[in-house]
């Protein structure tokens, strides 16, 4: 119901959109926000790099530079560490306070978003170049309801008391790990920011968060929100600054106690190995994706197209769920590339502040670049190029919406993440091929299928080798839903109350001798 | 529900910073404090009489309203201590200063909500009957009530009923939305709370301070403790024999019938509509003819909230008609009771003889406080007190059965007779006021027979025992000695401000005496030996167990009784599985692979 509701809404952004927002409620933004805050934010306060380096984020509709940002390194991730290991120890404010009291401030910095939204989401627009109606009506009110949802898990996240052998009492208490290193990326950089909160801090930790260097400015504004709501000075910590230096001292510091990233199958690698050689702190990992979207002849056609084209091209094709290998049984691949082609074509490329926009800019220049020489090696190994394959614009960096028909398994552009607006459709007969072809990779993060058959939408999504399958349907998330990866697609899973596992230390408590033995006996009488 | 303890930080409504208003207490003789007396702002009077100073790391206790506050201290385990950055401690000028800071009731509340409310409008009752509603601190009426009867829980169950229709705004409503609705009912109980402690006051004759800090608190934290649950209340896939797919759905019951009782009206309220309404249920709701104002006007913020109509439906009247019609009506799926063992029974009767609807209860209990001898005396005493005097004994859960052991009986009762010969009785609207009056006339007679039974049957009346005041309908804190347990007042609920003192000798004595009861509400343990108290907490017949506390509760803990005291619990996770109806669907699937 609600998903055809939104669907018919906001057919182009599909489910990930929230009930509060339809297009028509859509408030005309100001495309010139101003940038409030810039520095780092550590014990509730601003503060300058103690490098005293900044750099600049850059607004990939034009390539200008929007401002300065401080610029964190070790020195800085020192300061934030000593204070969010302050804001953790025994008897701090935070050690202190009732789960119950935990859950209303994420429940209050959800409300102090959702009064912000127009101007995050503008501010979202600019540093990120994702068109401002899909800032505003899919982003924004899912990080609202990613923190009341874990705002409501803060004192229900329950230990047990389990009845073991002999005379003993044995309970286990969920507690969280300590201070938390969280690595967000540049694709949707507040719905990260939100995924990587709600969790720790409803479960108690403190957090040393490096948001990308390419779209820090949204979340240093909600830094400011989670001054204002309340939170105990520490408990939050937001640097801004590169992977290599800041994010890498996050990775390979001694009293980090976990870290969380999410990012580029590449970076993972570094971060698991940094903890290996530092103090084999907790590693979860959000990575890259080659995820199979599988059409069945028997499925809705135009739904499947639509669907699949949007599993592809949402976000700029910025997402590491993308449906970047679509499989279509070969009775209707004809009719299915042509459809694709043509709703490709059709798909308004331009300004993200317009209204009418479906595709923005890619997020930065060696994106821009690394797209396009996919689509060189696309035509090079021998894909069939059926629509786009170009810039799109004089500046910026945008990228036409490009169709590959005619791919193979052993292409680059069928193995290798894009990240780009770039489709390729591939080939296949039998279930049993497909099934086998979907699951030929190292990622394992999603995949769907489409078709009207019970029996063959289980089958699919039950041999799947993926950590989400969606059926008849792309890109469908809830708060309530866990998401995450097989294989080199992560570790882990986030969102749902899974996503708590992630943040908790489970301690066994085992008390002796509470029962002498004549005393046992008159219990024994009265259970 | 005594939620006995709340934040330092929490909002700035309640800027109470200290627990110091322990001291306040000036009135050691037994004379009822007119309201002429009150000085709220002014309370220049109090804390003359401190003669220890607060521990600093006392907690904001409500029963901190009480005398040894450094007895506190041992039960902050319980509590959030959280040291804010110039937090009022033990000054005495500074607690004068707090106490300045306390909110003051709203003088002239005006009533404005007295009719029926059914599918989010209001009602006149279809007999067109009122009935009157009074203050019993005074006896005086305080306005009229629509009577609702039969004919007006046909039309809210109709209501309710066409609310949980399939493919109604209510049933297609996310989860999530849900609960945020109740969210903001929470939010919205929490604006008007210095309003609805005002009312609930007037009404119930509750104290206003602990109104405010303990009811209202309690019920703005259930109704967001729920919100968080709407989403949350997961089914399972279950790896069953065969190729299948099985999973289990928890879905709402259907039309809830809720019926709850005058000793804390709001409170009540919340626990039912809380998980009730996360679940996805649609209610038919009376509140007691005693009290019924606080909730119509929840009614109201209901409505504001953006309930969709007819999913709360709540109807002022009588037991014998509203209730018994709800009890028998075949188009309510679930009934949910909270009152007393007697209509308890009288409301499963009606569900076995009409449609099975499901039933939970909450009902009466006679329940045993074991103090043993090598506890602290101070705190067994302060929460032995406490565990039975507070709301005016008129709680489910009291401690009524105070078993103390032999070496320390004597030193136990005496330090009790002080404390309640201590015990400030007045208006409820005396910031210094720690009892008010009995709900009603009927209590107030029913509380004073039991003492005379009490008295007639040999035990030793040590202080109180009669009315107390002109007018109004206060009891004098009363407590007896020397009580068996085959006497009436220790086996039946007296519901009032009396305390029965026991004496035992040995651990499997007291277990045996303590479980010999038809009830199984709850207990607590005093001692600071960790095996009696698990020895003790483990053989409890009881739903609750307090060791070292005494009404220490809380939305996330579960609460309900054993044998005559209730069916199913409330609050907690499990509290939700009373309001869900668990489905399995099993699909036949081609393979099967783990």
């Amino acid at each position: 119901m609600y998903t055809a509701l939104v669907s018919r809404v906001l057919p182009r952004f599909s489910v990930l959109s929230g009930r509060h927002f339809s297009a028509a409620a859509i408030p005309a933004p100001n495309t010139q926000p101003e940038v409030h805050y810039n520095k780092l934010f550590i014990n509730n306060e601003w503060h300058d790099a103690v490098s005293g380096k900044t750099f600049p984020t850059i607004n990939p509709t034009t390539g200008e530079i929007i401002c300065h940002v401080a610029e964190a390194d070790r020195a800085d991730v020192e300061k934030a560490v000593k204070a969010a290991q302050n804001a953790f120890k025994l008897g701090s404010p935070w050690r202190r306070m009732d789960a119950s009291h935990r859950g209303l401030l994420l429940s209050r910095l959800a409300d102090a978003i959702e009064r912000d939204a127009a101007y995050l989401a503008e501010l979202e627009t600019l540093d990120n170049g994702k068109p401002y109606a899909v800032s505003y009506s899919v982003d924004i009110p899912n990080v609202v309801k990613c923190l009341r949802y874990y705002a409501g898990w803060a004192d229900k996240w329950e230990g047990k008391t389990i009845p073991i052998d002999g005379n003993f009492f044995c309970y286990t208490r969920h507690e969280p790990i300590g201070v938390c290193g969280q690595i967000i990326p540049w694709n949707f950089p507040l719905l990260m920011q939100a995924w990587k909160l709600g969790p720790a801090l409803a479960t108690g930790n403190t957090v040393v968060m490096k948001v990308a260097e390419q779209t820090p400015l949204t979340a240093l504004y909600v830094a400011s929100l989670i001054k204002e709501v309340g939170f105990p000075e520490g408990v939050v910590n937001i640097l801004s600054g590169m992977g290599p230096t800041a994010g890498a001292a996050i990775a390979s510091h001694m009293d980090i106690d976990k870290v969380a990233f999410t990012g580029s199958t590449e970076v993972g690698h570094l971060i698991q190995q940094a903890s290996g050689s530092s103090n084999l702190k907790k590693v979860t990992l959000e990575l890259g994706g080659k995820s199979p979207n599988i059409i069945l002849s028997d499925a809705n056609l135009e739904d499947a197209v639509e669907q699949s084209h949007f599993a592809l091209f949402f976000n700029q094709g910025q997402c590491c769920c993308a449906g970047s290998r679509t499989f279509v049984q070969a009775d209707i691949y004809d009719e299915f590339v042509e459809r694709s082609v043509v709703r490709a074509n059709r798909r308004v490329v331009g300004n993200p502040f317009d209204l009418k926009t479906e595709q923005g800019p890619q997020i930065d220049e060696e994106q821009f670049n690394k797209i396009l020489g996919y689509i060189g090696s696309g035509k090079r190994e021998g894909a069939k190029l059926m629509c786009g394959g170009g810039v799109a614009a004089d500046k910026g960096y945008f990228i036409q919406p490009t169709v590959f028909g005619n791919v193979q398994d052993n292409m680059t552009i069928a193995q290798e993440e894009i990240f780009g607006p770039v489709m390729q459709i591939l080939k296949f007969e039998t279930l049993e091929e497909v099934v086998s072809r979907a699951n030929d990779t190292k990622y394992g993060l999603a995949a769907a299928v489409f078709t009207k058959d019970i029996d063959k939408a289980h089958y699919v999504s039950n041999t799947l080798r993926a950590g989400t399958v969606w059926v008849n349907c792309y890109d469908v998330f809830g708060a309530q839903a866990p998401f995450g990866g097989y294989k080199a697609s992560g570790n882990g899973r986030e969102l749902g109350e899974y996503g708590l596992d992630n943040y908790t230390e489970v301690k066994t408590v085992k008390r002796s001798e509470w029962f002498p033995q004549d005393i046992s006996l008159i219990v024994l009488n009265h259970l | 529900m005594l939620v006995f303890h709340f934040q330092k930080d929490g909002p700035s409504l309640y800027p109470m910073r200290s627990s110091s208003v322990g001291h306040l207490a000036i009135n050691p003789g037994r004379s009822l404090k007119s309201q002429s007396q009150i000085c709220w702002k002014n309370p220049t009077d109090a804390g003359k009489s401190t003669t220890d100073p607060p521990h600093p790391h006392t907690h904001t206790y409500i029963h901190a309203h009480t005398h040894t506050t450094h007895t506190h201290t041992h039960i902050g385990m319980t509590s959030s201590k959280i040291e804010m950055p110039g937090e009022v401690k033990s000054d005495p000028a500074a607690l004068m200063a707090s106490l300045q800071l306390m909110p003051a009731p709203v003088p002239n509340p005006e009533i404005k909500y007295t009719k029926i409310f059914i599918n989010n409008e209001w009602q006149d009752s279809v007999s067109g009957k009122v009935f009157p509603t009074y203050n019993p601190a005074t006896g005086e009426q305080i306005i009229e009530v629509q009577e609702a009867d039969k004919a007006d829980v046909d039309k809210a169950v109709q209501a309710a009923r066409l609310a949980f229709s399939l493919g109604s705004v209510w049933r297609t409503m996310d989860a999530s939305e849900r609960g945020r609705l109740l969210s903001k009912l929470a939010d919205l109980v929490e604006r008007d709370s210095v309003y609805l402690a005002t009312i609930e006051s007037l009404n119930s004759g509750k104290p206003f301070l602990p109104t405010l800090f303990v009811d209202l608190q309690g019920t703005i934290k259930t109704l967001r403790y729920f919100a968080g649950y709407a989403d949350k209340i997961h089914g399972s896939t279950i790896p069953m024999d065969g190729q299948f797919l099985t999973f289990t759905r928890y879905e709402p019951i259907g039309v809830c019938g809720q019926i709850i009782p005058w000793n804390f009206p709001l409170m009540m309220t919340a626990w039912k509509l809380g998980p009730a309404l996360a679940c996805g249920n649609t209610i038919v709701l009376k509140p007691a003819e005693q009290t019924p104002l606080t909730c119509l006007y929840i009614a109201a913020l209901i409505k504001e909230a953006g309930f969709p109509p007819g999913v709360v439906n709540i109807l002022p009247g009588f037991g014998p008609t509203a209730g018994a019609a709800m009890a028998a009506h075949k188009g309510i799926d679930k009934v949910a009771f909270t009152g007393s063992t007697e209509v308890g029974k009288v409301i499963q009767e009606t569900a076995g003889k009409t449609n099975l609807k499901r039933v939970t209860l909450e009902l009466g209990g006679k329940s045993p406080n074991i103090i043993f001898a090598d506890s602290d005396l101070d705190l067994a005493v302060e929460q032995a007190h406490q565990g039975v005097f507070f709301n005016a004994g008129q709680c489910c859960t009291a401690g009524s059965r105070i078993y103390v052991e032999e070496p320390i009986y004597d030193e136990f009762v005496k330090r009790s007779v002080e404390r309640a010969k201590r015990k400030i009785v007045g208006s409820p609207f005396d910031p210094t006021t720690e009892q008010g009056p009995q709900i009603s006339r009927e209590q107030q007679n029913r509380v004073l027979e039991f003492v005379q039974s009490g008295i007639s049957e040999g035990a030793k009346l040590e202080c109180g025992g009669k009315a107390l005041g002109l007018k109004g309908f206060y009891v004098e804190p009363t407590v007896f000695s020397n009580v068996t347990d085959d006497m009436r007042i220790a086996r039946e609920e007296i519901f009032g401000p009396v305390q029965q003192i026991m004496k035992f000798k040995t651990i499997e004595e007291v277990i045996e005496r303590a479980n010999n009861s038809d009830y199984g509400l709850a207990a607590a343990v005093f001692t600071n030996d960790i095996n009696k108290a698990i020895t003790v907490s483990t053989a409890m017949q009881a739903g609750t167990v307090w060791i070292n506390c005494y009404n220490a509760m809380s939305s996330q803990c579960p609460f309900g009784g054993y044998k005559m005291s209730g069916n199913g619990r409330e609050l907690g996770e499990i509290g939700l599985k009373e309001y869900s109806e668990v489905k399995t669907i099993t699909m036949k699937m081609v393979t099967k692979n783990s």
